[in-house]
């Protein structure tokens, strides 16, 4: 037999329903990859900084607006009218769990550290929202190819 | 709509093995294996390693921490690369029912061994440049840890809002009574593709990783 790129099935690659609803979305993942990068820039910001007296206004505004940015994402989500709500409901519960122990486990390592009290307040918050932004993308990102009804 | 062809001759659905989109009528879906989209046994393994990795930061032990963040580094590094560079290369070769069984295979236990692997490397990474004074802005070459941190920062953002979602998305697509062979080829390139990247972008860490130990 020939290598199987040659092999093409009847209709591969037409677009199914779940395909046609795409256009109807909101855009939530590039919303919640903007949050992302926000929280990771912010991370780097106050690592870079460790252990001398910290300039913290870049980092807070960066806290901030990803806070905005995962708050606006979640409303878009939920006004989505013809949404696999249980589908994402599942995949996002698990995944804030498995978040929460890796995030659990960063934050167990600034406070072992003493890490002090105005950097660990937006190292937390980050973490915080980096445990909840994930799984949000997550639970979308499998939602919206799902049919509505899917359980 | 053209039919499926194998060397020349139309090919028969067994054949194929392909998942017959709607409409297209008489080719049945390909075998999808039943299979767990989290693979449960293996999570004791899981709370091992990490209970082991904050067992070493706790005890702020040079060996441990050591361990955890090569070993978890050369692992994530060599996977990512093996599944850029070589796996998806052969992934594209092998016939659909192959790769579908291939897929629900291996994909689940991504989905333990990646994040593990991450936590593993960023935790104990963390704890060791701070326990042996490198993330000090003090320290000559802090420059370079920041710059690892960048690097690092941007696999993130690749793994966890790009690689992560595809793998899960395949996992879900491949649960369906007919899954969509289409859509599942497209999240499956993008899970190479950017495994792929970020391999590449671990190999400028472990050059500024290495240099730095070797200082």
């Amino acid at each position: 037999m020939s290598a199987a790129a040659e092999v093409v099935p009847p209709g591969f690659g037409e677009p199914d329903a779940e395909d046609l609803r795409q256009a109807g979305f909101p855009p939530v993942m590039p919303i919640a990859v903007a949050t992302l990068i926000m929280v990771v820039t912010g991370g780097v910001l106050l690592a870079a900084q460790y252990g001398r007296a910290a300039k913290l206004v870049a980092p807070t505004v960066l806290v901030i607006a990803a806070a905005v940015l995962l708050l606006v994402n979640a409303v878009l989500v939920l006004r989505i009218r013809e949404f696999a709500r249980p589908v994402f409901f599942r995949v996002l519960g698990w995944g804030l769990l498995a978040y929460a122990v890796i995030a659990g486990i960063l934050e167990f390592v600034f406070v072992y550290d003493h890490t002090p009290a105005r950097l660990l307040v937006l190292f937390t918050a980050m973490l915080v929202l980096f445990a909840a932004d994930v799984p949000l993308m997550l639970a979308y990102s499998v939602a919206r190819w799902q049919p509505p009804d899917a359980r | 709509m053209t039919d499926a062809v194998i060397d020349g001759r139309t090919a028969t659905p067994a054949e194929t093995g392909a998942a017959a989109p709607p409409g297209a009528g008489g080719h049945g879906p390909p075998p999808v294996p039943n299979f767990n989209i989290v693979p449960v046994r293996a999570l004791p393994v899981v709370a091992v390693v990490l209970i082991g990795l904050v067992a070493a930061i706790a005890s702020n032990n040079l060996w441990a921490l050591t361990f955890y963040h090569v070993a978890g580094g050369g692992l994530w590094t060599s996977l990512d690369l093996f599944l850029g560079l070589v796996l998806g290369p052969i992934m594209g070769s092998l016939t659909i029912p192959a790769r579908v069984e291939f897929t629900t295979k291996f994909m689940p236990k991504m989905l333990l061994i990646m994040p593990t692997l991450v936590a593993m490397t960023l935790g104990a990474g963390f704890q060791l440049a701070r326990h042996v004074g490198n993330l000090e802005a003090s320290y000559p070459h802090h420059g370079w840890l920041v710059a690892s941190m960048v690097i690092v920062g941007i696999m993130a953002v690749i793994a966890l809002g790009l690689l992560e979602p595809a793998n899960l998305a395949v996992l879900f697509e491949l649960k369906k009574p007919v899954p969509n062979g289409a859509r599942i080829q497209r999240l499956m390139k993008v899970f190479i593709y950017t495994a792929g990247v970020t391999g590449l972008l671990q190999i400028l860490t472990i050059v500024i990783m290495t240099f730095l130990a070797s200082r």
